[in-house]
């Protein structure tokens, strides 16, 4: 499901056409990308600045460290659709326009979380801004890939249960 | 050997419905010799067919046909189109359910008694009590193998009992066990014992937990009696002009309207489907609604008091593995008004996987306030809160806008929280956070309630026509050959969790039918 398409492209092409985004990178040519060209999105109907924007939103809105920004852009992938293209353009064009108000040039190019956070929370109540968390609710915690991260183990069924493997182990009570 | 009824046998008694109400009662009508249609608005789903994921199962067992909501709730702003966690499926919420089954105190029977007037709510006793119910709970306990009933053990507590059973003791309280479950701890009645696998709200795939899918439905079919028709979504409770029901129409499983004749009819789709089939089954002697003279149906719809604590230790619980409903504390079930509200809740331990931790611990949150609680999930116990909340004149099912896919008026579902619910809802907070505060709880989380579970009084039982639907047998006031034979009937709901008193009901309930039935009196 996770898409790591890098088609043919460089690390050091990539590298050398990023335009730095946080840990996001959008390549210019119809991608978004890693800098380290761990993974990369594809993008063919919206622009990669917008894509980007959306994965930087999903960061924010559903911050875990621990877990990688492929997990965050699969979740997000599927904005890159005809179905959301004005939501997403009329979206990131209100959340970039609440930005140059704060004296940012653009929501991404806002350095620090915190200050992100309270631009989000300017939009938190439009349909763009709810459609993401929402859809980041299934997209990002229901990937199985993700559970290990968080120490979920998922089914259990296939093994037996856990009548003999821990189901009252805890040792410290 | 299964039966099957012509469509213009007036003789059969059509049961709408086949969760602890519709299920039980169509076995048990079955085992009397009685001829019975089950109309089923689901598809049959058995162990093997269960699937061991959250979202996934909810796709493939839950009612997510068209509801609305309104009212000052926060499920009407988080899950506007989802008013309750119910299935659609034969079984119905017995393929879902947890497991707890224990009886109502005997003062719960007579709340209006007890309690008195309480204002904003609209009280009244049960035309029945706990001495009249205690062999029918026995009964009930016997069907489903209730853990420490009769003779049978109690289960073992997995890691979030553990830490609840701690907490529990520390705060001095006393009635704190692993619960009376519907859930083998040995073989009992051709089902396996629990293989502690989690999973008790997706379908339980061992059988270990008591279901009517792969109990009471097979056994019923067996006799040669029953018939049940999944995917036949009824659409209207017909009537002659003496007022007496007739048959009903239904929405096969090609979509084709079939009208099936009856000799009685019991309504048990639960306290939605339920009132909206009777309101939707208005005509021109009927205008409210059938079995609607005194206005109740849809009123005094109850859901409990709920709401969950979640609270994070420094070291891993895994709450996860295991019965999902694993033990209970019953200590503050009693009604003691000096808390600040009448009634009583118990605290029964839960567990969500992290995708539906991540939808219903703060739904709506965000931000590392939100992600920093799911950071540790591993290191989380949860518990459940469940109380008696207040039957409300206002609150209730009315007949919606929206359509449903056949074109019917879907339920709408309004619901405030009266007072009394608030401040015993806050108790119970203050009293799960101490619990895990006494174990060494780093942070904990006063969770609101989920879409609900516990659907309950919209049809409710009473001795005055003028104050409820049905008498003291499920038997509309209205309408002697039609009877609501699930929660719907429940007067108030106690602190219990209601199946196992929906199961007590229709087991007495199909004893009453059959009786009047050889009587020839319906």
């Amino acid at each position: 499901m996770t898409k790591h398409d890098l088609r043919g492209l460089t690390r050091r092409q990539l590298l050398s056409r990023s335009l730095a985004a946080g840990a996001l990178a959008v390549t210019g040519a119809g991608f978004i990308a890693a800098p380290n060209a761990a993974w990369a999105v594809e993008v063919t109907v919206i622009t990669p600045d917008q894509m980007a924007t959306i994965l930087q939103m999903a960061r924010d809105i559903y911050p875990h460290d621990q877990v990688p920004d492929q997990f965050y852009a699969v979740a997000v992938k599927g904005y890159d659709s005809e179905y959301h293209k004005a939501l997403v353009a009329e979206g990131v064009a209100a959340l970039d326009a609440a930005a140059k108000a704060a004296g940012f040039d653009s929501y991404l190019a806002a350095g620090w979380e915190e200050d992100r956070v309270k631009l989000l929370q300017s939009i938190e109540t439009t349909p763009f801004f709810q459609t993401v968390r929402a859809g980041l609710v299934t997209g990002l915690y229901n990937q199985k890939e993700v559970w290990p991260i968080f120490g979920y183990q998922g089914e259990s069924f296939s093994q037996g249960g856990y009548i003999e493997r821990g189901f009252n182990d805890i040792d410290w009570l | 050997m299964v039966a099957k009824f012509d469509l213009n046998d007036d003789q059969v008694v059509v049961i709408i419905g086949t969760g602890a109400g519709g299920g039980v009662l169509a076995n048990e009508l079955a085992q009397k010799g009685v001829k019975v249609v089950a109309l089923e608005a689901g598809g049959r789903y058995m162990p093997e067919d269960f699937i061991n994921d959250e979202w996934e199962s909810f796709g493939q067992l839950a009612w997510t046909d068209a509801r609305t909501t309104s009212g000052s709730w926060r499920v009407a702003k988080d899950f506007a189109g989802l008013p309750a966690w119910i299935v659609k499926a034969v079984g119905g919420t017995t393929t879902h359910w947890a497991g707890a089954s224990i009886r109502f105190q005997d003062h719960e029977w007579k709340a209006l008694t007890t309690y008195g007037a309480v204002e904003g709510a609209n009280l009244l006793d049960w035309p029945i009590d706990g001495a009249e119910m205690a062999p029918w709970y026995e009964k009930a306990e016997t069907k489903l193998g209730v853990t420490r009933t009769g003779d049978r053990p109690g289960l073992p507590g997995n890691n979030n009992y553990l830490v609840f059973e701690k907490g529990a003791k520390a705060l001095g309280y006393k009635e704190v066990h692993t619960g009376r479950m519907a859930i083998n701890s040995r073989d009992y009645d051709d089902r396996m014992s629990c293989q502690q696998t989690g999973f008790c709200f997706q379908g339980c795939k061992w059988g270990a937990k008591w279901s009517s899918a792969y109990t009471d439905i097979p056994r019923g079919e067996a006799t040669g009696n029953l018939e049940v028709r999944d995917r036949a979504h009824v659409a209207r409770i017909l009537h002659d002009d003496t007022g007496k029901v007739t048959g009903v129409e239904y929405f096969d499983k090609d979509g084709a309207l079939q009208m099936q004749k009856a000799r009685i009819v019991c309504v048990a789709g639960n306290s939605f489907e339920s009132p909206r089939l009777l309101l939707n089954s208005a005509s021109s002697m009927f205008p409210q609604g059938l079995a609607n003279s005194s206005g109740m149906v849809g009123k005094n719809y109850m859901r409990h008091t709920t709401g969950s604590v979640y609270a994070i230790f420094d070291k891993p619980v895994h709450m996860w593995r295991g019965t999902t409903m694993a033990g209970i504390v019953q200590d503050e079930a009693r009604h003691d008004p000096s808390r600040g509200f009448v009634g009583g809740y118990e605290l029964e331990t839960l567990s969500l996987g992290l995708p539906f931790m991540a939808a219903f611990l703060n739904p709506g949150g965000w931000g590392r306030g939100f992600t920093t609680a799911l950071d540790h999930y591993e290191n989380m116990a949860g518990m459940w809160i469940v109380g008696e909340d207040m039957p409300q004149l206002g609150n209730g099912v009315t007949l919606s806008e929206t359509k449903d896919q056949h074109g019917l008026p879907v339920a709408n579902v309004n619901f405030d929280d009266h007072p009394n619910d608030v401040a015993m809802r806050n108790h119970a907070y203050k009293q799960g956070i101490a619990m895990y505060e006494a174990v060494g709880a780093t942070r904990a989380f006063p969770t609101p309630p989920y879409p609900s579970t516990h659907n309950l009084g919209t049809n409710r039982m009473s001795e005055k026509p003028e104050d409820g639907v049905v008498n003291k047998w499920g038997q509309t006031h209205d309408i002697a050959n039609l009877f609501v034979s699930d929660g719907s009937q429940f007067t108030t709901g106690a602190s219990e969790n209601p199946t196992l008193t929906i199961v007590a009901l229709a087991i007495r309930q199909a004893d009453h039918i059959a009786s009047e039935m050889a009587a020839g009196t319906i």
